[in-house]
């Protein structure tokens, strides 16, 4: 694998690092940083506009939409972050074995990514969540069913590649055994490209989870989520135009600098997408 | 190239009995029981003399794989069953469904199809100048935006406060514009971003160089540069269908399209198990069937390899 260092992508790359980690820094510290109880409603104060004590205003029930947006970015960054690491996780392990061990191993694991493959994602995802239920655990499972075909079709293909290679044939007569090799000594070598997929799944997950709790299968009340937010205002968006706009903006950036972050992962270590 | 076809036919048999198989097993596994769901979906009062004479006649009775084998077999005759909740075919819910849908996702690819390739060529051609950071950015913005969020922002602005459309697509042309939008702008994004990146790296290739020093017009180049960037732009279109058909799930329930996903969301809503396992088996049937299409293009598109 080539590496590309030029300093402008390796900038780039940093800035979006940091921008990431800052989102991420701030789902996790999201319950300090509220201005309000997120869950508290109050019939005074119903659709009232931004201002001081609510910075983006209140929902319908009296809700602090600024905290609402905050205890949010912790369901759909965290959501969309552990449901790309396990099935980054999963979808190479099975992809390396079926690389590493061919026969049987091969043909059962490539054959269900490949009837998984032939579900359109958001239509099996949305049949899924909607007889299992709300729930993030249901729309994450929902999502992931198809998502680890990706990195298991990535991985047995980089894995067949370099099988015959003399570092790993030096490696096995070494003694070293299949789960050495392949951890050790194949891993580190195909982990490039399953990175940079990795990465752009990130905003790709984020909006299918949004989009199950839009449709109010996915994450439901009154866990806050930017989804199931936006879906809750849009019909009074003539009275309180904010408690859509806020969540959507929220979206908007978070999923531009996940995959802009995508982007730069992808210049920095020159490799393809699988599309 | 028939044998190819031939081939990919039969494994195309294997994928739809092992999808048809999976889309049975998730509406069995489901919570609840099925003749429960029916009775109460007719408002019927339910004791345990009815109850077990509707599981009966529903044949849940029978072992898992019997109530398989029947499905399929049906499914084959083009017999998805009768709906839950008003006792209609599902196969003539869905062929009504299936036109309004074909109408929308089509209208939105052409449109993307026929906004972004110009574009494309334009920024690849342009590479690094001002025009094509501008148009980058564009579809970059629009690749990002999630399309339930382009709805209800469209809804908004266009129909709320400039009162241009009607709110409600009730399947008239002029209900089609705004669904085909929020459609059409994150599926256009990537379109663009995907093609600039084919077309900019067959731009690369030695043929081009070499027929720029021989003086070859520009516009030549150009044809043999999309006709070799084709088959990977074919690809990225026939992947789209599946984005296409989940996106309608979301557009078509929220400007009240009277498609497959707004049936298959009012179905998930009532719990009507043989309308979501219709619609779930008939999309990966189009799905499945448009990928064929498009790698049986391949063969026609590059005769290379027609010789294997």
């Amino acid at each position: 694998m080539k590496q590309t260092t030029s300093p402008r992508t390796r900038k780039k790359l940093i800035v979006f690092l940091i921008l990431a980690g800052i989102l991420i820094a701030v789902s996790l510290l999201a319950p300090q940083l509220c201005p309000n109880d997120p869950n508290a409603t109050s019939a005074s104060m119903m659709n009232h506009p931004p201002c001081a004590e609510y910075p983006f205003g209140t929902d319908r029930y009296g809700r602090c939409i600024c905290s609402r947006v905050l205890m949010g970015a912790r369901t759909s960054i965290f959501s969309a972050v552990s449901l790309v690491a396990i099935t980054f996780a999963a979808g190479t392990a099975l992809g390396m074995l079926a690389g590493w061990f061919g026969g049987a191993v091969d043909a059962v694991v490539m054959r269900l990514a490949d009837v998984m493959l032939a579900f359109p994602q958001m239509v099996i995802a949305i049949a899924v969540a909607g007889i299992l239920g709300g729930g993030m655990g249901n729309a994450m499972l929902a999502m992931g069913i198809t998502g680890w075909t990706l990195y298991a079709r990535l991985a047995r293909a980089q894995v067949l590649a370099l099988k015959e290679e003399p570092y790993v044939h030096a490696a096995r007569l070494s003694g070293c055994g299949a789960g050495s090799i392949l951890l050790k000594t194949l891993l580190p070598n195909i982990l490039g490209p399953l990175v940079v997929n990795a990465a752009t799944q990130i905003g790709v997950m984020m909006i299918g989870i949004a989009g199950l709790s839009f449709l109010g299968i996915g994450v439901t009340e009154p866990q806050a989520e930017w989804g199931s937010m936006i879906n809750l205002s849009r019909s009074y968006i003539q009275l309180a135009p904010w408690a859509v706009l806020a969540p959507a903006g929220a979206t908007v950036i978070t999923v531009m600098i996940f995959n802009y972050l995508g982007d730069c992962v992808r210049d920095y270590l020159d490799v393809g997408v699988e599309q | 190239m028939g044998k190819y076809i031939v081939k990919r036919l039969l494994h195309l048999v294997w994928i739809m009995l092992a999808v048809s198989f999976l889309t049975y097993l998730l509406m069995y596994l489901a919570p609840g029981d099925a003749a429960m769901k029916k009775l109460y979906a007719h408002g019927v009062a339910v004791s345990d003399e009815v109850l077990e004479r509707t599981r009966e006649r529903m044949g849940l009775l029978r072992p898992f794989l019997e109530q398989y084998g029947n499905w399929v077999l049906n499914a084959l005759r083009l017999d998805l069953g009768v709906s839950f909740k008003d006792g209609f075919s599902v196969a003539d819910k869905l062929a009504k469904g299936m036109s309004y849908t074909a109408v929308l996702t089509l209208s939105s690819l052409i449109l993307s199809l026929v906004v972004s390739l110009p574009l494309a060529v334009l920024t690849a051609l342009k590479k690094n100048s001002v025009l094509d950071y501008f148009i980058r950015f564009c579809s970059f913005v629009g690749n990002s935006l999630p399309n339930f969020l382009i709805s209800v922002l469209l809804m908004y602005y266009l129909c709320v406060r400039a009162r241009l459309l009607p709110v409600v697509a009730d399947g008239s042309v002029r209900g089609l514009i705004l669904p085909c939008l929020a459609l059409f702008i994150p599926i256009c994004g990537r379109f663009i971003r995907q093609f600039r990146a084919e077309i900019l790296e067959q731009l690369g290739k030695p043929y081009v160089a070499a027929a720029v020093t021989r003086g070859v017009k520009r516009r030549y180049i150009l044809r043999n540069v999309l006709h070799n960037a084709s088959i990977p732009i074919l690809t990225v279109v026939g992947l789209s269908i599946g984005t296409l058909l989940g996106g309608s799930v979301v557009i078509e329930t929220i400007f009240r399209w009277p498609g497959l996903g707004k049936l298959a969301m009012d179905a998930i809503t009532n719990r009507d198990y043989p309308v979501i396992q219709g619609f779930v088996l008939f999309t990966s049937t189009i799905y499945v069937l448009i990928n064929l299409l498009t790698d049986i293009s391949y063969r026609w598109i590059d005769p290379r390899l027609r010789q294997q």
